[in-house]
C-alpha cells in the first residue's frame, strides 16, 4: 500500500481503540513502573541518615509521586465516559504507522548482524520502494548515495564508529 | 568597557577561515534540520553532535550554536508554507504566517518571521553580553544550596505554570528524574534501579532519550497524517524583502516587547514556546483589530517569532553561567559542553575566557550571516519538502539510529531509542508534556547531587535553603510557582473574579 502524496482514497477512519483504554494501561503499566523503582530504591535504603539521604532516598520518593500521579490518571480515565471517548488511533492511521514501526524495528535487529550501513541501505530502499512506490533503481540509487554520504562523512570523516558487518570487513574496515 | 573588549577577544579568536566554514556549515545543516519533520531542534542537534566530538570545544560550539539558529530559522519555513511547524515554539508562528501565505503573502510573511527573529536574538545576545561578565561575579556566590533551589524553581516552574493536566506534568517530570537516576549513584557509589544488569549500569543517556522521544516518534506521528505536503510556492523577491524591512520601524513597540518577553521567559525556565504563545497573546489583546489576528497579521509572525528566538538565545545565557538549560535544545548544548570537558558554570566565564567571548562573538555573527542565508536560500529548502516523505522518514530513522549509537557505542542505546520513540508517540497523543521529562533527564543527577551536598554541608538540615538571602527567596519563588494555580484561583476568588487559565489562541 503506497503513501499518496494528495489523499484520493476515502480513509478508514474506524478507529482500532479508544483512547480511554490507553489512558488506562498506560496509567497502569506507569503504577507499575513507580513499584518497581520504588521497591529497588527501599531495598537500597531510603531513609535519612545523619549526614542526608541514603542513595534510594529520591528515587524512593519520586517513585511514590509517580505512582499516586499515575493512580489518580487512573481513576480519572476510568471514570470518563465511554460514550465520548475520542478514538486513540484509527485504522488507516494504525497501519501507516505499523508500516514504519516494524520495519525499523527490523532494522534495529538486522543491525546487529550486517553493521548499521548495510541495514540502513536496505531499509532506505526497502521503504522508497515497497511503502513509497518508488521505481526500484530511484530507490536503490538514493539509498545507495545516502549510505555512502553517511560512511563517509561519520566513519571516514569524523571518525565515529558504528557497527559494521560482514561486507565492511571484507573491505577492511 | 569589559564587555566590548572581551567581545571584541571573542571575536578575533572567530575571524579563522576553519570556524567561519563551520559556521556556515552548521547553518546549512540547522536550516536543513529545522525544516525537516521530525529532525527539530532538540534532535537534531543531537544527532549532530557526535560530529563534533573530534572538534576542539569552540570550534564544536560555534557550529553547534549554529545548527541551533539554522534550526531557530528554519522551523519558521514550514510553518508559513505548510502550516507545519517545525519546531513547538513555530506553532504560533502558523496562526497568522500560514494564512498570509494563502493569500500569497508568503515572501512577506517569510521575511517578517526571519527580520523578526534575527531582531528577538540580537536583543538576547547584547543581553548576554553585557551580563555576562556581571554574572563571572554574581555566580562564584552560588553553592549547592543555591544550585538546588534554582532546579527547584525549573521543576515548580513547569508543574505550576504548565498547560497540561497537572498529574500528567508530574508523572512526566518524575519519569525523567527517575530514569536519571538509573545506574551508579555518583554520591555514594551504590548501583540503584539496575536490577543486575550491566546495560543499565551506563544508565539512560539524554541524548539517546531525546533522538527517540523527538526524532523517533515524530517520524510515527507524521506518518499517521496521511503528510498531503502541498506547500504554497513562496518566491523571494528583494522587493519584498525591502518593503518589509522599511515597514519593521512602525512596529517597533511590538518588536520590543516581544523581544523582553523571549528574553525573560529564556533566562527563566520558561522557554521559547511559552514565550511565542505568550507575545502572540499580548499582541492580540493589545491590538484595536483582535478578530484580524489569525488572518494574516504581520504582527501574527513579528510577535511570536521575535520572543521565540529571543527566548532561544537567552536561554544559553544561564546554561553557560549556571549550568542550567533554558531549553531542550540548550540542555543538549549543555550534555556537549560536559563531554568537551567544559562545565559550565561561573568558573566556565573565568578560566575559559576565549571558549566563552567566541561563542557570544559568534551568536552574532551566525544570525546575521544566518538572516542572510535564509533569506537567499527558502525557495531551496522549501523544495526538500517536495520530496517523498518515504524518502526522507527512513533517512531519519537512519540518521536517528547513527546519532543514538554514537554516544556510548551501546546497541542498547538503539533499543532505548526505540523505545523512547514509542514513549514519545503514546504521550504526544495522550497529552503527557515532554518538555519536564527532557529537562528531568537533564537535570536530574545534577538537582540530586545538589541536594545531597547541601544536606551533606548542613549536615541534614533542610533550612539551609532559606540560610541567605539569594538562596531564600529563589526557594520561596519555587514555592510559590508550584502552587501558582491554587493561589492565583484564591486571589481571583477574593478579588471577586476567577480567569480562566487557558491558552487562547487555539484556533
Amino acid at each position: 500500500m503506497a503513501i499518496d502524496s494528495t489523499p484520493t482514497t476515502p480513509a478508514d477512519s474506524r478507529p482500532v481503540v479508544g483512547t480511554r483504554p490507553i489512558d488506562i494501561v498506560v496509567s497502569l503499566m506507569l503504577l507499575g513502573l513507580a513499584l518497581v523503582l520504588g521497591w529497588d530504591s527501599w531495598r537500597i535504603g531510603m531513609s535519612w541518615a545523619s549526614d542526608g539521604p541514603q542513595a534510594g532516598y529520591f528515587p524512593f520518593y519520586l517513585a511514590l509521586m509517580m505512582g499516586a500521579a499515575s493512580v489518580y490518571g487512573l481513576v480519572q480515565a476510568w471514570r470518563a465516559r465511554a460514550a465520548e471517548d475520542p478514538p486513540f488511533v484509527l485504522r488507516d492511521q494504525f497501519v501507516r504507522v505499523m508500516q514504519v514501526f516494524v520495519p525499523t524495528l527490523a532494522y534495529c535487529f538486522a543491525m546487529q548482524f550486517l553493521g548499521l550501513y548495510v541495514a540502513s541501505f536496505l531499509l532506505i530502499a526497502g521503504f522508497m520502494w515497497w511503502t513509497g512506490g518508488i521505481a526500484p533503481w530511484i530507490s536503490l540509487l538514493t539509498s545507495f548515495l545516502f549510505t555512502a554520504a553517511m560512511f563517509v562523512t561519520f566513519e571516514i570523516a569524523f571518525n565515529v564508529i558504528m557497527p559494521k558487518g560482514p561486507l565492511e570487513a571484507a573491505f577492511g574496515f | 568597557m569589559e564587555a566590548f573588549e572581551l567581545l571584541f577577544q571573542g571575536f578575533q579568536v572567530l575571524m579563522t577561515w576553519d570556524k567561519i566554514a563551520l559556521m556556515m556549515l552548521g547553518l546549512v545543516l540547522g536550516i536543513f534540520v529545522g525544516v525537516l519533520p521530525g529532525l527539530g531542534g532538540p534532535n537534531g542537534v543531537a544527532i549532530l553532535l557526535p560530529l563534533t566530538f573530534s572538534m576542539d570545544p569552540t570550534s564544536a560550539i560555534v557550529m553547534l550554536s549554529c545548527i541551533y539558529w539554522g534550526a531557530l530559522f528554519g522551523g519558521a519555513i514550514t510553518s508559513i508554507l505548510f502550516n507545519i511547524p517545525g519546531e513547538a515554539w513555530s506553532v504560533a508562528t502558523t496562526f497568522d504566517g500560514y494564512p498570509m501565505a494563502q493569500q500569497g503573502r508568503a515572501a512577506e510573511a517569510l521575511t517578517a518571521a526571519f527580520t523578526s527573529s534575527f531582531v528577538g536574538s540580537l536583543v538576547a545576545v547584547l543581553l548576554i553580553t553585557f551580563l555576562s561578565p556581571r554574572i563571572a561575579d554574581f555566580a562564584l556566590r552560588f553553592g549547592p544550596p543555591e544550585f538546588f533551589s534554582v532546579y527547584l524553581l525549573t521543576f515548580c516552574s513547569f508543574v505550576g505554570l504548565g498547560r497540561e493536566a497537572r498529574h500528567k506534568i508530574v508523572i512526566s517530570m518524575s519519569l525523567g528524574l527517575l530514569l536519571a537516576g538509573i545506574g551508579m549513584d555518583t554520591v555514594s557509589g551504590q548501583l540503584r534501579m539496575t536490577f543486575g544488569s550491566t546495560e543499565l549500569l551506563r544508565g539512560v543517556n539524554f541524548l539517546v532519550a531525546v533522538i527517540g522521544l523527538f526524532g523517533i516518534s515524530e517520524i510515527l506521528l507524521t506518518m499517521e497524517e496521511r503528510l498531503a505536503l502541498q506547500g504554497h510556492p513562496a518566491h523571494m523577491s528583494l522587493k519584498v524583502v525591502w518593503r518589509v524591512w522599511m515597514s519593521l520601524p512602525r512596529y517597533w513597540w511590538t518588536l520590543l516587547r516581544s523581544a523582553v518577553i523571549g528574553c525573560w521567559l529564556g533566562i527563566t525556565p520558561g522557554g521559547a514556546i511559552a514565550a511565542s504563545f505568550m507575545s502572540y497573546n499580548l499582541a492580540k489583546r493589545l491590538d484595536k483589530d483582535k478578530d484580524s489576528f489569525g488572518k494574516g497579521r504581520i504582527e501574527g509572525v513579528f510577535a511570536p517569532e521575535t520572543a521565540a528566538h529571543a527566548a532561544g538565545t537567552a536561554a544559553l545565557l544561564p546554561m553557560l553561567a549556571l549550568g542550567i538549560p533554558g531549553s531542550g535544545t540548550a540542555a543538549i548544548l549543555l550534555g556537549g559542553l560536559m563531554v568537551w570537558g567544559l562545565n559550565p558554570g561561573p568558573l566556565l566565564f573565568v578560566e575559559h575566557k576565549s571558549f566563552v567571548w567566541g561563542t557570544i562573538a559568534s551568536m552574532y555573527l551566525g544570525n546575521i550571516v544566518g538572516l542572510v542565508l535564509v533569506l537567499s536560500t527558502v525557495p531551496v529548502f522549501a523544495a526538500v519538502l517536495r520530496v517523498p516523505f518515504a524518502a526522507i522518514a527512513p533517512m531519519i530513522v537512519v540518521s536517528c539510529a547513527i546519532g543514538a549509537y554514537a554516544v556510548q557505542n551501546a546497541m542498547f542505546d538503539i533499543w532505548l531509542m526505540l523505545g523512547f520513540g514509542v514513549i514519545g508517540y503514546v504521550f504526544k497523543k495522550l497529552g503527557y508534556p515532554l518538555a519536564p521529562l527532557t529537562l528531568a533527564l537533564v537535570l536530574g543527577s545534577r538537582t540530586e547531587d545538589a541536594f545531597r551536598l547541601s544536606m551533606i554541608g548542613a549536615e541534614g538540615d533542610l533550612r539551609v535553603f532559606w540560610s541567605n538571602g539569594l538562596v531564600g527567596s529563589i526557594t520561596t519563588l519555587a514555592l510559590v510557582l508550584l502552587f501558582w494555580p491554587l493561589i492565583s484561583q484564591a486571589a481571583g476568588r477574593a478579588l471577586g473574579w476567577v480567569r480562566p487559565v487557558r491558552r487562547e489562541a487555539e484556533g
